[in-house]
């Protein structure tokens, strides 16, 4: 089989990260490398080999042999510029910015129905790192409100999420319901500068009710957190998920919580930046999937 | 004003913040959120800001105790919505200006705009004490909506001094009319709270005011607001009892009669605080904090005030003690809003205590 020929622009920490996992891939090859001005991170992707150039969207969409697939690590207002041009050109966005143009995805809950959208949005990592778990858990049992805290490095926290971490709530806590099957979502988001780093941290709790099979709850989330681990190997359980008895004060509910931690592969961002491993790993899968639905409809 | 009631020059005034040479904010129905689990009712709040309006407190902070947006299970539900409290007591204050804490990751700007709608008048926002960049955008957003601002750079202890200027000088510029140093560990030795009030109002101190917040863990904090009292700070906070977090917080009583003493004006009518707190506060108190041996732990160790509850909760669940899950937080050098942490600990705990007995047999 072919590979998709990609495109990732915004060559800072985060597209060198993707472009460090994307190498490894069966399915995508990373053909151009875009950024609006010289830097290093043009440098490394030449470095490997690979087509760059301080061009911008421009160049890239002047290439005779156009990408099938865009990753964009830039910022929101640049993705939301560049968004309607990369459609116009059938190319497929995946998005790790905050733009939202396309569906909220995380591959594991609901790839299966964007296969086919021309702009897939990667949320945020503290999504990416929970709504897997929240959905595991509405699938089985009925949530009428879900929660998540996410802590992470402050050295992992770039300028962007610190200018707007009101986007970050925002945005997860719409992933949780929309997305996790929550009614009610809330998100949470905590910045640790203790050295050295800690790695990044996610607690999941869900209202359930009080006759919830809770076995059977503990099983959808070992099988979805499994299922993360397939492009997330550091994503783990902390403990076994913890039980609360039903209370008044959670309107008659009783309380499942789910301690994950989620370790970087360490590919170039430091392992304890998970939440941005996450991003980009998570980028990658959907990448991925991407290639392979198109390999087959070509097929 | 006798000798130890002087203070250094500066400070000169500022859009927002007080003319007083102090101003005491009592935070009975915020920081003391957490001594009550969050389960303050209307009624309590409607009395508590009678008889602090009443005996001339000018502020009085009103919120779940881990700011707006704070009720969750993370943190504890709040009993009544914190808006409709926010409302009763603004409806309560003759005089008296209702301020609302804010932690950018917990609440958000729309938080502060229903704030503000129901008549709160000063925005606090809180991050720790290496993160003010994250609070830019909602000093932005209470400036525009009138409201005068402060900024609470918690757990003061974790960083040095010169650092803790740099961040409070990001707060300044971002809008803020008073920047507190917090000792949310209640860990600050006289000293080092007076060496942090010194270099935060040595950075800031021609634009804008100095406050500083203390706690009760190693039974410093009336004494270490003296003394930030005495290095700058304008702006002193106090709870009624102590309520508060870990051992609690500087009582307001004490600090309105020891500034009396000091010959310090703050507005506040002695006799009337005490009152209040004898009164009104002390038959709702579930206990009456104090420094025992986990909040004392807290202030030894360096640990938000704010797990102490928490701490008991996850203590009681696993049978393991609590004041071994607060030292492991200090050491794991966990800040405020990691309360899900103290789970994972007692867990830990649990789990090497259950391998330890099978090690015996």
């Amino acid at each position: 089989m072919t590979k998709a020929l990609a495109a990732i622009v915004g060559p800072g920490n985060i597209g060198t990260d993707l472009l460090a996992k994307l190498r490894r891939s069966d399915d995508i090859e990373v053909g151009y490398v875009v950024g609006i001005m010289e830097s290093e991170g043009l440098e490394r992707a030449r470095a490997l080999g690979v087509e760059a150039s301080a061009g911008g969207v421009d160049w890239l969409l002047d290439r005779p042999v156009l990408p099938s697939i865009v990753f964009d690590a830039t910022s929101a207002k640049a993705h939301r510029a560049a968004a309607p041009r990369f459609a116009e050109a059938g190319i497929v966005a995946i998005d790790l910015t905050p733009a939202a143009v396309g569906p909220l995805v995380s591959p594991p809950v609901n790839f299966r129905d964007h296969v086919a959208a021309p702009n897939i949005n990667m949320i945020s990592c503290g999504a990416q790192a929970t709504v897997p778990i929240v959905h595991a858990v509405s699938s089985v049992v009925r949530v009428d409100y879900a929660e998540i805290v996410a802590s992470v490095a402050s050295k992992s926290a770039g300028p962007g999420t610190r200018a707007n971490i009101d986007e970050f709530t925002h945005t997860t806590s719409r992933a949780v319901r929309e997305l996790g099957g929550a009614t009610r979502g809330k998100a949470i988001i905590v910045l640790n500068p203790v050295e050295p780093p800690m790695i990044m941290r996610d607690t999941v709790f869900c209202s359930i009710p009080a006759d919830a099979d809770r076995d059977a709850v503990t099983a959808s989330i070992e099988r979805r957190v499994a299922e993360v681990q397939e492009y997330v190997p550091g994503y783990t359980l902390r403990n076994a998920p913890q039980y609360d008895e039903p209370r008044e004060q959670w309107g008659g509910n009783g309380r499942v919580a789910v301690f994950l931690e989620v370790r970087g592969a360490g590919d170039y961002l430091p392992e304890y930046a998970g939440n941005l491993d996450i991003m980009t790993a998570a980028a990658a899968r959907v990448g991925e999937l991407v290639a392979r639905e198109k390999a087959s409809v070509t097929a | 004003m006798s000798s130890n009631g002087s203070q250094p020059d500066g400070g000169t005034a500022t859009t927002g913040g007080t003319q007083r040479p102090v101003r005491i904010t009592d935070t009975t129905l915020r920081d003391g959120s957490h001594a009550m689990s969050h389960q303050f009712t209307e009624a309590q709040v409607r009395a508590t800001v009678h008889a602090l309006d009443g005996a001339g407190v000018e502020v009085i902070e009103v919120t779940h105790g881990d700011g707006l947006g704070g009720s969750s299970f993370n943190y504890g539900f709040s009993h009544t919505n914190e808006i409709d409290l926010i409302r009763a007591a603004v409806e309560e204050a003759a005089q008296a200006t209702i301020a609302v804490l804010l932690v950018p990751g917990i609440g958000t700007m729309d938080d502060l705009r229903q704030a503000r709608s129901v008549g709160a008048g000063i925005a606090r926002v809180a991050t720790h004490c290496t993160e003010a960049d994250v609070s830019v955008q909602h000093f932005g957003l209470a400036k525009s909506l009138g409201m005068e601002t402060v900024g609470f750079l918690m757990m003061s202890h974790r960083t040095d001094p010169a650092n803790l200027a740099r961040q409070a000088r990001i707060m300044a510029d971002a809008g803020a009319d008073c920047v507190y140093v917090v000792d949310s560990a209640g860990a600050l030795v006289l000293g080092d709270a007076q060496e942090r009030v010194k270099a935060v109002f040595d950075e800031i101190g021609h634009q804008a005011q100095v406050g500083f917040h203390g706690h009760q863990n190693l039974s410093l904090g009336v004494a270490n607001s003296v003394l930030a009292f005495q290095t700058g700070a304008r702006q002193i906070d106090g709870s009624l009892c102590a309520l508060g977090a870990g051992a609690g917080n500087s009582p307001t009583e004490v600090l309105a009669a020891t500034f009396d003493h000091l010959g310090v004006t703050t507005g506040v009518d002695v006799g009337g605080v005490l009152d209040a707190a004898e009164e009104v506060v002390r038959p709702y108190l579930p206990r009456w904090p104090k420094a025992d041996r986990t909040a004392i732990v807290q202030g030894w160790a360096g640990v938000y005030s704010s797990f102490l509850l928490h701490a008991e909760h996850a203590a009681e669940r696993y049978h393991v003690p609590a004041h071994e899950i607060l030292q492991r937080a200090g050491e794991a050098g966990y800040v405020g809003g990691q309360e899900d942490m103290l789970i994972d600990i007692a867990l830990q705990l649990a789990q090497e205590r259950d391998l330890a007995a099978t090690g015996a047999r």
